[in-house]
C-alpha cells in the first residue's frame, strides 16, 4: 500500500484538473470493477458487486484532487503570477519547487531579493499576488511559449519513507484515501459497493454532490486526510489530532455532523480489533460528507481520516501504521453494513 | 395543548443538532389532528403528512437545538468542547449544561484569559470529576450537551432556553390541532440540523417536491435596549411574516397571501426582516425547480442563549396564520 501511496502522491491532479491522477487510479481499479465511469465534473465512479444485492449500493468516497495553485498573469518580464487552488496557507509557499501545465514547466516560488527588504517587510507574510513564479525565461514571449494563463501549477516534492514509520510527500490530503479505496475494491466484498474518486473536494466539496446525486445510496463512508497538529509548542487541546494515534473518526467538522450511530459502529469496530482511534479535539475543516449528506432524500455518512502534519503544503506527512489501521477499519465496516445496514429512514 | 407544560416537555428531550432522536419520539407522540402518513427520513427528519388532493404544502419547523460537543478532556477531568450551532462565549460563561446521560457540568472561563476577547477555546465545563479518569468514565469525547435552565411565564411572556426551535414547533402544533376542511396535500416536517447551517431541510424538500412552503422559525427581535435593528419585529407585535432573510428572499406572491390570510382572519401580524441569520426557508426555495416559499415567525429576545424570550400571544397568531395557510385555496402550481 505504501508504494501505492507513494506512486499516487507523484501524479498531478490540482482541482479541476484531475485528468492524469483520474487515468492512473482507473487503471489500478478497473481490473476489479464491475463497471467504471467518468461523470461530467470529472468523479471516477467504479462500481463493484458484492456478494449480497442491494438497492442502494454502500458508497465509498476519496477526493482524488490536490491543493495547488493556477497562472493568472504573465509578466513583462517573463515571470508568472498565479493564485491558489484550495486552501493554502501562504507562509509555507515562498521558496518552493513546482511544475507548471501539461508539460510540466519547472518553476521555483520568489520573492524580491532580501537585501531590498525593509527591517518592517521583513516581519510581514507576503501576499500570494506579491509572488511570482521563476521559470526561466528570458522575457514574456519566451514565457508565454512554455506557459499559459489558467495552466494549474503543482507542487513537485518527492516521496520520503523516514523516521519511526512515517512518510513525507506532497498531496497526501487524499491519495491515501484513494490507495485505501484502490485496496478495498481488490477485495470480495460482501455487498455492493460504489467507489467515488471525487473531484474538487478541496475547492468547497464540489464534485462529490453530483456522484451522490447520481448513485443514490443511503449510507457513505469517506476516506480522507485530516490536519494534525502534533507538533512543537501546540499543547493540550489545541493538538487537533495526532499522526501515529489511529485514524481519526468523524463526530463532527465545520461542514457536517456525522451519523451518530455510524459513529459509534466505527468506535465499537475500531475497539473490537484493537484498531487505535482519535476524534477532532478541534471543530474545524469539513470533507466530502458535507455535500454527500444532504444530497437528495439525505445520506448517512460517516469518516475515517488518517491525520496529516504540514496538510496542504508540498511535505506533508503522515504515519504508515495510521494508513494501515484506515483500510482495516474501513474493511471492518463494510462488512458491518453488509450484515447490518441499520438504517435510519422508516 | 397548554404552552409552559408543552414547552417543558419538549426542553426536558436532548436534541442538538445530529441527536435528535428523543424530541422527535416526543413530537411524533403529542402531534395533534388528522395525521395520515408517518416518515422519517435518512437525516432524522421527522415528516408527517395529512393528504389531500390540491397542492402540496411543506410547513417546517426545526427541532434540533444548539449545544456543545467534547472535544478534549484535561488530565486534571475539565472538559473542552467545540459548538453545535451559534455559541457565543459571553453568552454562556455560568451556564449549566446537561448530558444525554444526565451528567450536569458548568460552562467556565480559564483563569488566565483575557475576559473582554474572549473565545470557546478559552472555556471548559467542570463536570466535578476529580481526574481524566474520572471524567471519561462518565463522558466521552464527541458527547454533547445542552443548556440545563427553566422555562417560566413572566406576565403575558415566556423565558426559557431553546425557544430556538421549540417555540415554533408549538405553533405548528398548534396549527394542525387547528386546521379544519382542506383539499391542500399538507406536510408537517420537524427538521433536524437547521442550528449548525440549514441542512435537513434540504433533504426532506427535496423527496416531498412541494409545491409551496412555509417556515416557523423564531426570528430576532429588534426591541430591546441598544438594539442594532438587526431585525424589524417587536415583542407582541403580532405573527411575523417574512420578507427576509440571509438565507431567502420571499416570493412577493407569498408575502402577500399570507398578509391578506392575516387581514382576512383578524390576525395581528408584522412584517420580518432580518440581516443575519437564515432559515430553513433558504434550502426549500431553492429546492428542485424553486418552491414558493414564505416565514411565519416568533419574535424572540435573547436568542441562543440559556435564557431566550418570546410572547404567548405571538405564539398563537403565528399558530392561526399557519393553519389559515393550511386551508387556504392554493392554485395548482404554474
Amino acid at each position: 500500500m505504501i508504494e501505492l501511496i507513494k506512486e499516487l502522491c507523484a501524479v498531478p491532479g490540482v482541482s479541476s484538473f484531475e485528468d492524469e491522477i483520474r487515468a492512473r487510479i482507473e487503471r489500478e481499479i478497473r481490473p476489479h470493477a464491475s463497471d467504471v465511469r467518468t461523470d461530467a465534473v470529472g468523479n471516477l465512479i467504479a462500481f463493484k458487486r458484492g456478494a449480497k444485492r442491494a438497492d442502494h449500493p454502500l458508497m465509498i468516497t476519496a477526493h482524488m484532487d490536490e491543493v495547488g495553485f493556477i497562472v493568472k498573469k504573465i509578466d513583462d518580464k517573463g515571470f508568472v503570477r498565479f493564485a491558489p487552488v484550495g486552501g493554502i496557507d501562504r507562509r509555507t509557499v515562498i521558496g518552493k519547487k513546482v511544475l507548471i501545465g501539461k508539460h510540466r514547466i519547472p518553476g521555483a516560488i520568489g520573492l524580491r531579493a532580501y537585501h531590498l527588504v525593509s527591517a518592517k517587510e521583513e516581519k510581514i507574510v507576503p501576499d500570494i499576488a506579491d509572488m511570482y513564479i521563476d521559470i526561466g525565461a528570458a522575457d514574456q514571449k519566451q514565457a508565454q511559449s512554455l506557459v499559459s494563463i489558467g495552466d494549474e501549477i503543482v507542487f513537485d516534492s518527492d516521496f520520503v519513507e523516514f523516521g519511526d514509520g512515517m512518510i513525507k510527500a506532497k498531496a497526501l490530503d487524499d491519495r491515501i484515501g484513494c490507495a485505501a479505496m484502490i485496496h478495498l475494491i481488490q477485495k470480495e466484498l460482501p455487498i455492493d459497493c460504489a467507489f467515488v474518486f471525487t473531484a474538487q473536494e478541496e475547492t468547497g466539496a464540489r464534485g462529490a454532490f453530483g456522484a451522490t446525486f447520481s448513485i443514490r445510496p443511503r449510507i457513505a463512508l469517506v476516506l480522507e486526510g485530516t490536519t494534525a497538529a502534533d507538533v512543537p509548542s501546540v499543547k493540550g487541546h489545541r493538538r487537533v489530532t495526532c499522526a501515529g494515534e489511529g485514524p481519526v473518526l468523524g463526530v463532527m467538522d465545520r461542514g457536517a455532523i456525522y451519523d451518530r450511530d455510524l459513529f459509534e459502529r466505527l468506535r465499537h469496530l475500531a475497539d473490537n480489533r484493537g484498531i487505535p482511534w482519535q476524534t477532532k479535539r478541534f471543530i474545524a475543516g469539513g470533507t466530502d460528507a458535507q455535500a454527500i449528506q444532504t444530497t437528495a432524500g439525505g445520506v448517512q455518512v460517516a469518516a475515517i481520516s488518517v491525520p496529516v502534519r504540514y496538510i496542504h503544503t508540498s511535505s506533508s506527512v503522515a504515519s504508515i501504521r495510521d494508513c494501515h489501521h484506515m483500510v482495516e477499519l474501513a474493511e471492518a465496516f463494510i462488512h458491518s453494513v453488509a450484515e447490518d445496514p441499520g438504517a435510519k429512514s422508516e | 395543548m397548554e404552552l409552559l407544560k408543552t414547552l417543558q416537555e419538549l426542553n426536558a428531550c436532548f436534541g442538538p443538532s445530529g441527536e435528535e432522536k428523543e424530541i422527535r419520539e416526543c413530537i411524533r407522540r403529542i402531534a395533534p389532528g388528522r395525521i395520515d402518513e408517518v416518515r422519517v427520513d435518512a437525516l432524522g427528519n421527522l415528516i408527517l403528512r395529512r393528504k389531500g388532493s390540491g397542492p402540496k404544502v411543506l410547513f417546517a419547523a426545526h427541532m434540533d437545538s444548539i449545544g456543545l460537543i467534547v472535544t478534549h478532556i484535561e488530565k486534571e477531568g475539565f472538559l473542552r468542547f467545540g459548538n453545535i450551532g451559534g455559541l457565543v462565549a459571553e453568552n454562556i460563561l455560568h451556564a449549566t449544561v446537561r448530558f444525554k446521560n444526565g451528567v450536569r457540568g458548568t460552562i467556565v472561563p480559564d483563569q488566565s484569559a483575557d475576559r473582554t476577547k474572549l473565545s470557546l477555546n478559552d472555556l471548559y465545563v467542570d463536570i466535578g470529576a476529580e481526574s481524566e479518569q474520572q471524567a471519561s468514565s462518565l463522558i466521552r469525547i464527541g458527547d454533547t450537551a445542552v443548556y440545563d435552565a427553566p422555562a417560566n411565564l413572566a406576565g403575558g411572556r415566556i423565558i426559557s432556553p431553546y425557544l430556538d426551535n421549540r417555540i415554533s414547533c408549538i405553533a405548528l402544533l398548534w396549527a394542525m390541532e387547528q386546521i379544519g376542511e382542506s383539499a391542500n396535500d399538507l406536510y408537517f416536517v420537524f427538521t433536524v440540523q437547521e442550528e449548525p447551517g440549514l441542512r435537513g431541510a434540504k433533504p426532506a424538500a427535496f423527496e416531498i417536491d412541494p409545491d409551496y412552503g412555509i417556515v416557523c422559525d423564531v426570528t430576532p427581535a429588534g426591541d430591546q435596549p441598544g438594539s442594532k435593528h438587526y431585525g424589524s419585529s417587536s415583542l407582541g407585535g403580532g405573527a411575523a411574516i417574512k420578507v427576509m432573510d440571509t438565507s431567502v428572499i420571499c416570493h412577493p406572491d407569498m408575502v402577500d397571501r399570507l398578509r391578506a390570510l392575516a387581514e382576512a382572519g383578524s390576525i395581528p401580524y408584522q412584517n420580518d426582516v432580518i440581516v443575519r441569520g437564515g432559515t430553513d426557508a433558504g434550502p426549500i426555495h431553492t429546492t428542485r425547480g424553486g418552491v414558493q416559499t414564505g416565514g411565519i415567525s416568533v419574535p424572540c429576545r435573547y436568542i441562543h442563549t440559556p435564557q431566550e424570550m418570546a410572547d404567548a400571544e405571538d405564539v398563537t397568531h403565528c399558530a392561526s396564520l399557519m393553519a389559515a395557510f393550511a386551508m387556504s385555496r392554493l392554485p395548482a402550481r404554474s
